[in-house]
């Protein structure tokens, strides 16, 4: 039916679009006065005064179809004989929009008829909505995200969970199971997710950013264009595979190479997991940052070879200031990955909260636990599965508080060139 | 503080006061010639103008006096460029230092996006030309001096250098190109990106400078040529078509292209 209906509209458009186009062009010559907008623009105006109000229409009732039957109450055979009743009603109703928007059109329409600016007006409706969609959802998502918060906190004290130094979320089946109280503590959660990230950026940075100047001021161009794309086929890896490579791989390696050296080291470590999301956030770094070095004019680096700089001079002291901002941004945009990243920490660092800085101990992530809580069979209304909203609300707080640094980082160090 | 100059050198500046002598060179980009067999001396504490159409090669020429053409990868050099009696193309030569002697300015104003007295310090810094603070401070001061613009920016030596007019962003790369004591200057199309006023000031600037620098300049402008030049070399078509005093050039070209161009028949 919907789909019958759909194609109609679009047959019915290309009628009105073809239709209106032609009167419009009728209109020329038949007076000395001059069309005030191109024919395609009358062809479209008409489909802003009937299609589209129609198919609104139609979508969103069509959409509330389920919720007015429901809430008016029908039994079971009723219902069907007033959903299709329904169906014609709304359709009935869209035609005659349809008609109504013809014959308004029709009235409304001649030599000077502004079609070009209902046409600009629609577009730019088209894309504040689609902006309004973007942000909405944010706000959504956000609230909701608090919503759950503040039941938890209800439940929990908000200090107990911020600054608390135990993690052991399992609450009890009965009244009187034995250590059976949860603890929410989070700090060995972000102590878990800070130290990883760290590990992450220190392999992250210095390994991206020298790749990208190394390909964006030295390589020759035929070595940049090979290099780039290889470099990029690292960032299309699925994470689930960086996970294997860490838990197959590098965690073995690193136990048994701290081993030899005198070391204990757990089978799942922290620093397997930091090393090798390290390696996976190396091409957004290398990527970004080598973009934002093209970017720096020439004229600069000229400037700088002019006085007699060398290459790694000019690097350091001219271009490097000037694409801060840029690197700034990639290096942030690596964190909150770093920070966001689940599935190499599950597969290799694994799932105890410890409270360690010790790199070869196992340690957790606040997104390990927040998938934990929330899988398998779940109440909605006891702490252990409202903990994780609280946990994505002061992961959501952080990673803010990251980002305006970085910006009033940038805003005072950057070298603003044009 | 100063440039190693070597005895020999100094020798020949003294005997005929050529600072840069030029022998048969070719340029190549790919496989295009952009000059063809230039052959040209340049005179110590004089300015020289280049002038010719677009693309005839003119700032190509400037740009292999101190090497920057290095930076271009596919720029090939043939023939034999001296300064001071050394081949600047010479293997031992180290391009680091002969940009330290033959300074550049550029077409557009290319402040580095740093403060004024970052920019001046710049290339004292890289040089190793000041081992204390009052030492740079200092040589920020007379190069801004020397270019004229220590007065209009004394107070605001820490502002971004981008923050300046057009014409003080010119004076800043001048001062800028100054603090390394370079012996050379070369400038490509100065004025180019500036009102009259403010090219008013680069070209007295530009006189005032030939008194201790040799001063080599693209120009688009055949008035300025003639008004800060003592020399002129027009080029046409990747040539050196005709290169004398300004006076003669302006006066009583030989060569037809340069009357016609001189008088505005062609480029």
């Amino acid at each position: 039916m919907t789909s019958f209906v759909l194609l109609s509209f679009l047959l019915i458009s290309a009628f009105l679009f073809l239709y209106f186009r032609s009167k419009a062009i009728s209109f020329i010559g038949s007076t000395s006065q001059k069309l005030h907008s191109r024919p395609e623009f009358h062809g479209g105006a008409a489909l802003i005064f009937t299609i589209i109000p129609a198919l609104f229409f139609y979508s969103f009732v069509s959409i509330a179809k389920d919720l007015f039957i429901r809430l008016a109450g029908y039994n079971e055979s009723e219902a069907q004989m007033v959903a299709s009743l329904y169906d014609v009603i709304t359709l009935a109703v869209a035609v005659l929009i349809i008609v109504l928007g013809f014959l308004l059109f029709t009235k409304k329409q001649n030599i000077r008829f502004p079609a070009r600016h209902i046409v600009e007006k629609a577009i730019m409706g088209v894309l504040f909505f689609a902006s309004g969609i973007a942000v909405l959802t944010t706000i959504g998502i956000f609230l909701s995200v608090i919503f759950e918060s503040l039941s938890f906190f209800s439940q929990y004290a908000f200090s107990d969970f911020l600054f608390g130094l135990q993690w052991s979320p399992q609450t009890a089946l009965r009244e009187d199971q034995v250590g059976s109280s949860g603890a929410f503590g989070a700090v060995p959660l972000f102590a878990g997710t800070a130290l990883i990230t760290v590990i992450a950026l220190l392999v992250a940075v210095p390994v991206g950013l020298s790749a990208a100047i190394y390909l964006s001021d030295y390589a020759t161009p035929k070595f940049r264009s090979i290099a780039k794309p290889i470099l990029e086929v690292l960032a299309g890896i699925p994470t689930v595979v960086y996970g294997f490579f860490a838990a197959l791989t590098i965690a073995p390696f690193i136990r048994n190479s701290s081993e030899s050296l005198g070391f204990t080291a757990s089978s799942e470590s922290a620093l397997a997991a930091g090393l090798v999301m390290g390696i996976m956030l190396i091409p957004f770094i290398s990527s970004l940052s080598d973009d934002v070095i093209n970017a720096v004019p020439q004229s600069l680096r000229d400037g700088s070879y002019g006085l007699g700089a060398t290459k790694s001079e000019t690097m350091k002291r001219v271009v490097l200031p000037a694409a801060l901002p840029g690197i700034v941004s990639a290096v942030l945009l690596a964190v909150s990955r770093a920070i966001g990243e689940t599935m190499i920490v599950v597969m290799a660092a694994g799932q105890s909260a410890n409270l360690t800085i010790n790199p070869l101990e196992t340690v957790t992530t606040v997104t390990v636990q927040i998938v934990a809580l929330l899988t398998g069979d779940i109440e909605f209304d006891t702490p252990k599965t409202l903990s994780a909203f609280a946990l994505g609300l002061v992961l959501f707080i952080i990673t803010l508080i990251l980002n305006f640094i970085a910006l009033r980082v940038v805003k005072k160090y950057r070298e603003q060139y044009d | 503080m100063n440039m190693i100059v070597s005895d020999v050198a100094m020798g020949v500046e003294m005997a005929d006061q050529v600072k840069i002598k030029v022998n048969d060179v070719d340029v190549f980009y790919g496989a295009k010639q952009a000059l063809f067999g230039v052959e040209l001396d340049i005179k110590a504490n004089q300015v020289t103008s280049l002038i010719g159409p677009s693309g005839c090669g003119k700032s190509t020429f400037l740009k292999c006096l101190n090497r920057m053409n290095d930076t271009v990868d596919i720029a090939r050099i043939q023939g034999l460029i001296t300064l001071d009696g050394v081949n600047v193309y010479d293997s031992k030569i180290d391009v680091v230092e002969l940009r330290a002697r033959v300074g550049m300015v550029f077409q557009k104003p290319n402040p580095f996006p740093k403060s004024i007295y970052e920019n001046i310090a710049y290339g004292a810094r890289i040089h190793g030309l000041a081992s204390t603070k009052a030492d740079l401070d200092a040589i920020v001061a007379s190069s801004l001096e020397k270019a004229g613009l220590f007065e209009e920016v004394k107070d605001r030596l820490h502002e971004p250098g981008t923050s300046l007019s057009g014409g003080q962003q010119q004076r800043l790369c001048i001062a800028r190109a100054i603090a390394v004591s370079p012996e050379v200057i070369l400038m490509d199309e100065p004025c180019s990106a500036l009102d009259p006023i403010a090219t008013a000031k680069v070209e007295e600037l530009i006189d005032e400078l030939k008194q201790n620098y040799t001063i080599v300049i693209v120009t688009h402008s055949m008035q300025q040529a003639a008004r800060v030049s003592q020399y002129t070399a027009f080029f046409h078509l990747g040539t050196l078509v005709e290169y004398g005093e300004t006076k003669k050039i302006f006066t009583s070209p030989t060569d037809k292209r340069t009357e016609d161009y001189i008088t505005g028949r062609i480029g």
